[in-house]
């Protein structure tokens, strides 16, 4: 049984061994990319909007709304960052219906990678807010007792970032290479069905939890202070 | 038994107790959230998608423990790194 795509060697490239995992992150990426490119060629103002840039722009508008109601400051660099992060995720995990294409984040790799960047991007968007010392003071919030707690909080939110998508994922597989060898005709295809929604509630739950995360170190205003923005 | 049996028996047992109770207290739990967000829904069915989302959320978080104990009885069942040790020092 395959427990993850890392042991399958594609090629190898000048002595480096290119698994399967990269060679399916980069189809994935260029999937990603080539479509964009391909629809936002001719996005001017004087060409009207075909079927395609409609379909981008319903998926970018609903991605918007989601980030807007839980991050309600800064939206736009976090969209830039979580979007990214959903589009990926769930287009990878919708392509394991693709027979011989194990998804890339079905590998530890992959997404302790994606996890590792949401480490990275939460002090860096905290900072860029809110300098550095109002980040630093997001870690003795409560009081400084809690530093410990809140620095060991910051490490177990990633591995359980990168554990989760994983687990998920990869379960997905081995169950169906399970029933596969049990019942093969009809079992398998139901379960892959589970998969696809997995798949999708992961790519969501990621892309959100990113967005929690980030929206929680961008320094929020004072509550003593009133607010001076109030949305209806 | 020879080490290697031994290693068997108690990662094969060992895998089946950590899915057992790794099922059962993300159960129990999601069962709350599940009945509690419900609750709240037909309570106030203007909140429904707030209410749908947030449950999500934390139903994947909760479940998140139960994915720990099956990537853990995974690695006991098809990556047991005391198996291999033992392969190897045996020359297999």
């Amino acid at each position: 049984m395959q427990l993850t795509p890392d042991d399958i060697v594609v090629f190898t490239l000048a002595g480096w061994k290119i698994n399967a995992t990269i060679v399916n992150t980069w189809i994935v990426m260029a999937l990603l990319v080539g479509v964009s490119m391909l629809v936002t060629r001719n996005l001017r103002a004087d060409v009207p909007p075909n079927r395609w840039r409609t379909a981008l722009e319903v998926i970018v508008k609903m991605i918007q709304g989601q980030i807007e109601e839980v991050a309600r400051s800064s939206a736009r660099h976090v969209m830039y960052f979580s979007g990214t992060l959903f589009l990926f995720i769930a287009l990878s995990n919708l392509m394991l219906v693709i027979p011989g294409f194990s998804p890339p984040t079905s590998s530890l790799s992959t997404t302790v990678a994606l996890a590792l960047s949401v480490l990275v991007a939460v002090p860096v968007f905290g900072i860029a807010t809110g300098g550095v010392g109002s980040y630093l003071k997001t870690f003795v919030q409560p009081s400084v007792i809690m530093l410990p707690f809140n620095i060991i909080g910051e490490f177990s939110r990633g591995i359980s970032l990168a554990i989760r998508l994983y687990g998920n994922i990869m379960s997905g597989a081995v169950i169906a290479a399970i029933l596969l060898t049990v019942a093969p005709f009809f079992f398998p295809v139901v379960m892959d069905l589970l998969g696809l929604l997995t798949g999708m509630i992961q790519a969501y739950i990621f892309a959100m939890l990113a967005t929690v995360y980030i929206s929680s170190a961008t320094a929020e205003p004072d509550p003593s202070l009133p607010k001076h923005e109030d949305k209806p | 038994m020879t080490d290697l049996a031994i290693i068997a028996v108690i990662s094969i047992f060992t895998a089946g107790l950590t899915v057992s109770f790794g099922a059962l207290g993300p159960a129990l739990g999601e069962g709350r959230a599940a009945a509690a967000a419900i609750a709240a829904m037909a309570q106030q069915p203007d909140a429904a998608p707030t209410l749908s989302r947030t449950l999500f959320v934390s139903l994947a978080m909760i479940e998140s423990t139960a994915i720990y104990c099956f990537v853990v009885a995974m690695i006991l069942l098809f990556a047991n790194p005391f198996w291999s040790a033992v392969q190897g020092a045996a020359g297999g």
